[in-house]
C-alpha cells in the first residue's frame, strides 16, 4: 500500500515540532517508540506505521491550537478514536500527528425532553446506551465493535450495525455535531433541532473519515427501547431459498429489527464456537428480530413464520425468552472470533449488493474462492444487503495474504458489477482506496476532492485515505474557460 | 425570460458550459412548484429539467427506486402506491402554501428542497432517504455520488449535501432513493382544550414512551377549527401511531391513558387520521390569507417557550408539528416580516426560521434562510466554489453570495 511520501522536511523538525505541540498540549504528546506503538495501527492489522507524534488533547480549544499549529507548518494530521477501523482509517503516517480522542470521554448532557443526548467523541457507543438505559432509552447504531468503537470514530465511518435497516445508520442518529477545522476555526452543525437551513454539511461530514475536520462534540438522538423482542431463527436448504424469503418478508411490509443471514461454513464456525442451537444441516441460517409491543411481535412472528415456511425453510425457532433470543445473536456477534478459530488468519470484507443477486453472487464468491484456493465463509445483512465475506488464510504461508487481497477485491468488484458498492459499513481507508475507481469515475473523484479541498485546501487531513490519487486543490479549483467557453471533453456516460 | 430544456445530460452540460462561458446565470427548475420558496433568483435564463423525466427502476422488495429529477412526484406516488408502498418521509405538498395548485411537483426539487412531513419524527427527512444521484456541477461536469443500496459509506455522502441546496451546486439528473411499506393501520390519539405549554409537555411524554410515534402535533383552538374534523373542538392535540393492526389498537389505548392525564380524549380511525396528518404535512391549518408564513426548527421541548417569546412582540397565529420542534407561524407582520422578533428568539434556544412564503419582494430584501455564523457560511461558501465556481446555477436562491 503506498503512501504519500513522507515530507522530509517535517521529519527533519520533529524535535522542534514535539516542543511546539507539547506547549500547546502540556501533558498529551508521545514521542518515545515503545509508547507510539500502541498506535501503530488499527483494526486493520495488516499494516503498520509508527506516526511521527501522538497528541492527545482534552479540549476543543486545544484541537483546535493543535490544528492552525498544524495548518501553519504544514504538519499532517491523523484523527484516531479506539483505533477500531476495518479499513485502516486511522493508520499513521510517518511524517503526521495522530490525534488520539481518547480523553474526550465524557458525557456532556442527557436532553430526557428533548431524546438525545451530548457527548464527547471518545465516548464509546456502548457507554451511551448504557448511560440512558436505566430510564429505558439506547441508541440505536450497534456496530459489533460498539464495546470499544467511539462516537466519533462512528461519526467518522458512519458506522452501522445489525439493526440499521429499521432504525438507519450512524447518520440518521446525528443530530449535530462540534468539529474543528484545519485552521483552527471551531464549527456547530446541527443541533438539538433537525434539518436547518444552509447545506447540509452535517449530513457529508458523517462518513467522511477524518478527512475534513476533528469532531469534538455529538449530539445524538436517543430513542426508548421497544416494549419486547423476540427473535426466529431459520435454517433453509439452500441461499436461494433464503434469499427468497428475505425478499418474501419485505414485500409484504414487513421491516424487522434485524435481519441476518449466515452460510453453510459460518454457521458451522459459529456453532462450534458459542453452542447457540443452531441446525448444522441447513445451507443458510436466517436471524429475525421483530421488535414492538408484544400484540405487534406476536402478530408479527406468527407473519414470518409463515411466509418463511412457504419459502421452504426446514427449521423454525422462535425465542420464547431474552436469553434465548440472545443465544441466537451471540453465534452472529460472534462470527468473526468463531472463523477466527477455524483460521490462522482472516480478512473482513464489506460490500453491499441488491439484495436478490445475493444467490449469483455467493456462487460467483464459490468460483473464486476455488480459483485462489482460499476458504470463505458469509454473514450477511440480509435486510440491507450489506454482505461481509470472511476470507481465510495463513500469512505464514507466503502469497496468502496477498492472495486473500486479491480475492477480497474481486469480491468488492463483483459487488459493484451487480449494483452494489465497495462498502457498507466499515469504510474505505487505506483498504479500498485503490478500488475507488471500480465504482467512480475520475470525474467522480474529483469532484468529491473538490469538496474536501472546501475544508482542507492543503490535504493536511488524513491524507492517503479513501482517494486513489490526490490531486492539488489548486489544480482541481482550475476551470479552463477560453473564448467564453469551456472546452467540452468526452463527457462521462453512465 | 429565455427558457431552455435540454432533454439529455450532454444537452444540460452544454447548457450550463455556455451559462459559465458567457456568465449568464441560470435559474434552474424542476417542475417551478416551489419556485418561490427562497430568496428570488435573478437569473437571464431557465433551465427547465421536465424533460429528465420517468422512473428507470423501482424494485418494490428491494426497496429502491431510481427516477429522473424532473419525474412528477404524483407519478411515483402513484407507482409506489400499487404495491403498497410510499416514500416514508411524508412528501409535503407545498403548492397551495406557496400560492399555486396542488400536485405539481418533481421528486429532484422534493429531494433539492429536503422536505419531510409529520413522520421526520421517527423516519427522518428527505436527506435520511436520498441513496444517491447524478448531476451535472456548476463547472458543467457530469458526475455522480453514492448508489442504490440502503448501506454505502463508499466515498463522502454529498448525496446528503444535495438534498436541501436548492440546486445552487448542481442540477440533479437522476436520484436513487428508498421507498417503505404502507403502515397496514393508522390511529390518531386526540387530547382536546390543552394550551402551548401543556401540548408540549403532553406530547414529550408521549414521545418519551415506547409506543413509536409516528406524528404529533399540537394545533391550538384558533387553526384546529380549520382542520379536519377539529371544528368546533377547540385546541387540539394529536399523537399518531402506525402499523400492524393488533399493534395500533394496544399503543392507541396506552396513549390514550396517556394523555387522558392532560385533557379530554377521543381516537381517529385510519380515515380520519389521514385526513388530519395530511393537512399537517401540507400546512394546510394556515392557509388562510396570511401574507408571511414562517417555519421554525427548533429543540421539541422549547416549541412553546419560543412560541411565547415572540407573542410577545409579534401577533401571528401557528401550530406545532413534531412534537413542538417545528413551528409554523402565519403572520401579517410588515418592516423586516418579523424577521428580528422570530429569529431571535430562536436564536435563543437553537435552531432555524425560514421563511417560506412572502411576497417576491419581501424575499429579496429579508433573509429567507436563517442567517448562518461566520465560520459556517464561509465554509458553505467554500463549498459553492467547489461545484459552482462562477454561481451559474440558482444564483442567490439560499444567501446573498451564494
Amino acid at each position: 500500500m503506498r503512501m504519500p511520501d513522507p515530507d522530509s522536511g517535517v521529519l527533519a523538525r520533529r524535535s522542534t515540532i514535539a516542543a511546539d505541540l507539547r506547549a500547546l498540549v502540556p501533558d498529551g504528546v508521545i514521542t518515545d517508540e515503545d509508547e507510539l506503538r500502541t498506535y501503530e495501527c488499527d483494526g486493520l492489522s495488516a499494516y503498520r506505521q509508527l506516526p511521527m507524534i501522538v497528541v492527545l488533547p482534552s479540549t476543543t480549544a486545544q484541537v483546535s491550537r493543535v490544528l492552525k499549529y498544524c495548518h501553519d507548518n504544514g504538519v499532517k494530521i491523523v484523527p484516531r478514536g479506539a483505533g477500531t477501523s476495518l479499513s485502516g482509517g486511522a493508520l499513521p503516517l510517518a511524517d503526521a500527528v495522530t490525534l488520539g480522542m481518547a480523553r474526550f470521554n465524557r458525557i456532556l448532557e442527557i436532553d430526557w425532553d428533548n431524546r438525545c443526548a451530548v457527548v464527547q467523541p471518545g465516548v464509546t457507543n456502548l457507554a451511551i446506551t448504557n448511560a440512558v438505559q436505566h430510564r429505558g432509552f439506547y441508541y440505536a447504531p450497534d456496530p459489533s465493535s460498539q464495546i470499544a468503537c467511539t462516537i466519533g470514530g462512528n461519526v467518522a465511518e458512519n458506522s452501522g450495525g445489525v439493526h440499521c435497516l429499521k432504525y438507519g445508520l450512524t447518520t440518521n442518529n446525528v443530530l449535530g455535531v462540534e468539529m474543528v477545522l484545519i485552521n483552527g476555526e471551531v464549527v456547530r452543525l446541527g443541533g438539538k433541532h433537525v434539518d436547518p437551513d444552509g447545506y447540509d454539511l452535517l449530513g457529508a461530514v458523517v462518513g467522511s473519515e477524518g478527512l475534513l475536520g476533528v469532531v469534538t462534540e455529538v449530539t445524538v438522538r436517543i430513542l426508548k427501547s421497544p416494549e419486547t423482542a423476540r427473535a426466529l431463527l431459520i435454517g433453509f436448504p439452500s441461499n436461494e431459498a433464503a434469499g427468497d424469503a428475505v425478499a418474501a418478508i419485505i414485500a409484504a411490509g414487513i421491516i424487522p429489527a434485524g435481519l441476518e443471514m449466515m452460510d453453510g461454513p459460518a454457521i458451522k464456525a459459529a456453532e462450534d464456537f458459542v453452542h447457540a442451537g443452531y441446525p448444522l444441516d441447513v445451507e443458510a441460517l436466517l436471524i429475525c428480530e421483530l421488535d414492538g409491543p408484544e400484540a405487534e411481535v406476536e402478530h408479527l412472528i406468527g407473519r414470518v413464520q409463515a411466509i418463511v415456511e412457504d419459502n421452504g425453510a426446514v427449521h423454525v425457532r422462535a425465542s420464547t425468552t431474552d436469553e434465548e433470543r440472545a443465544l441466537f445473536w451471540a453465534g452472529r456477534k460472534n462470527a468473526f472470533p468463531a472463523v477466527g478459530r477455524i483460521s490462522p488468519d482472516y480478512y473482513c470484507m464489506d460490500g453491499t449488493i441488491p439484495r436478490r443477486r445475493l444467490p449469483e453472487v455467493l456462487a460467483r464468491m464459490a468460483q473464486l474462492a476455488a480459483h485462489y484456493q482460499l476458504r470463505v465463509a458469509n454473514v450477511f445483512h440480509a435486510g440491507d444487503g450489506n454482505l461481509h465475506p470472511l476470507i481465510l488464510f495463513d500469512a505464514n504461508r507466503p502469497g496468502e495474504l496477498e492472495a486473500a487481497e486479491a480475492f477480497g477485491a474481486d469480491i468488492l468488484r463483483l459487488c459493484v458489477e451487480v449494483g452494489g458498492v465497495l462498502t457498507g459499513e466499515h469504510g474505505v481507508g487505506v483498504e479500498k482506496r485503490d478500488l475507488m475507481g471500480a465504482m467512480f469515475s475520475e470525474v467522480d473523484l474529483q469532484q468529491q476532492q473538490r469538496f474536501k479541498c472546501a475544508f482542507d485546501p492543503d490535504h493536511l487531513l488524513n491524507p492517503g485515505k479513501v482517494f486513489p490519487t490526490l490531486h492539488r486543490c489548486a489544480e482541481l479549483g482550475k476551470l479552463h474557460v477560453s473564448g467564453g467557453k469551456l472546452p467540452f471533453p468526452d463527457l462521462p456516460r453512465f | 425570460m429565455e427558457t431552455v430544456r435540454p432533454q439529455t445530460e450532454e444537452q444540460l452540460a452544454e447548457a450550463i458550459a455556455e451559462a459559465v462561458g458567457s456568465e449568464t446565470p441560470l435559474e434552474v427548475l424542476g417542475r417551478g412548484s416551489k419556485r418561490a420558496l427562497g430568496r428570488p433568483v435573478k437569473a437571464a435564463r431557465v433551465l427547465d429539467l421536465s424533460a429528465f423525466a420517468g422512473v428507470d427502476l423501482y424494485e418494490p422488495q428491494e426497496l429502491v427506486m431510481t427516477a429522473g429529477a424532473g419525474t412528477p412526484l404524483a407519478d411515483i406516488e402513484a407507482m409506489l402506491a400499487e404495491n403498497r408502498q410510499q416514500l416514508l418521509f411524508e412528501a409535503p405538498d407545498y403548492g397551495p402554501l406557496l400560492g399555486g395548485p396542488p400536485g405539481q411537483g418533481s421528486i429532484g426539487g422534493l429531494f433539492a428542497a429536503n422536505l419531510s412531513g409529520p413522520r421526520r419524527l421517527s423516519a427522518g427527512a428527505a436527506r435520511d432517504h436520498i441513496l444517491g444521484f447524478q448531476a451535472v456541477s456548476g463547472r458543467a461536469e457530469a458526475f455522480k455520488s453514492g448508489g442504490r443500496v440502503v448501506k454505502n459509506v463508499t466515498g463522502f455522502d454529498l448525496s446528503k449535501l444535495m438534498a436541501g441546496s436548492f440546486g445552487t451546486l448542481a442540477v440533479l439528473t437522476r436520484l436513487s432513493f428508498k421507498v417503505m411499506p404502507v403502515p397496514e393501520e393508522t390511529r390518531t390519539v386526540l387530547a382536546f382544550g390543552l394550551d402551548d405549554a401543556q401540548a408540549v409537555a403532553a406530547m414529550t411524554e408521549a414521545l418519551q414512551s415506547s409506543h413509536e410515534v409516528s406524528g404529533a402535533a399540537h394545533l391550538p383552538a384558533a387553526v384546529a377549527a380549520a382542520a379536519p374534523a377539529g371544528a368546533g373542538a377547540g385546541a387540539m392535540t394529536a399523537v399518531r401511531v402506525e402499523g400492524p393492526e393488533p399493534s395500533v389498537v394496544h399503543r392507541a389505548a396506552a396513549l390514550q391513558r396517556l394523555l387522558g392525564r392532560f385533557g379530554d380524549t377521543a381516537v381517529f380511525d385510519t380515515a380520519d387520521s389521514l385526513a388530519l396528518w395530511r393537512a399537517v404535512r401540507d400546512v394546510a391549518p394556515l392557509l388562510s390569507d396570511a401574507r408571511l408564513v414562517w417555519r421554525l426548527s427548533v429543540p421539541p421541548a422549547a416549541g412553546a417557550a419560543v412560541v411565547a417569546d415572540i407573542a410577545a412582540r409579534l401577533p401571528f397565529t401557528h401550530f406545532f408539528d413534531r412534537g413542538g420542534g417545528l413551528v409554523w407561524l402565519a403572520s401579517q407582520a410588515v418592516g423586516d416580516a418579523g424577521a428580528t422578533d422570530v429569529r431571535n428568539a430562536v436564536d435563543r434556544v437553537g435552531g432555524t426560521a425560514t421563511l417560506v412564503r412572502a411576497p417576491e419582494d419581501v424575499r429579496a430584501q429579508v433573509p429567507v434562510f436563517h442567517p448562518q455564523p461566520g465560520p459556517v457560511f464561509r465554509l458553505a461558501a467554500r463549498v459553492k466554489e467547489a461545484f459552482d465556481p462562477r454561481h451559474v446555477l440558482n444564483r442567490g436562491r439560499m444567501y446573498s453570495g451564494l
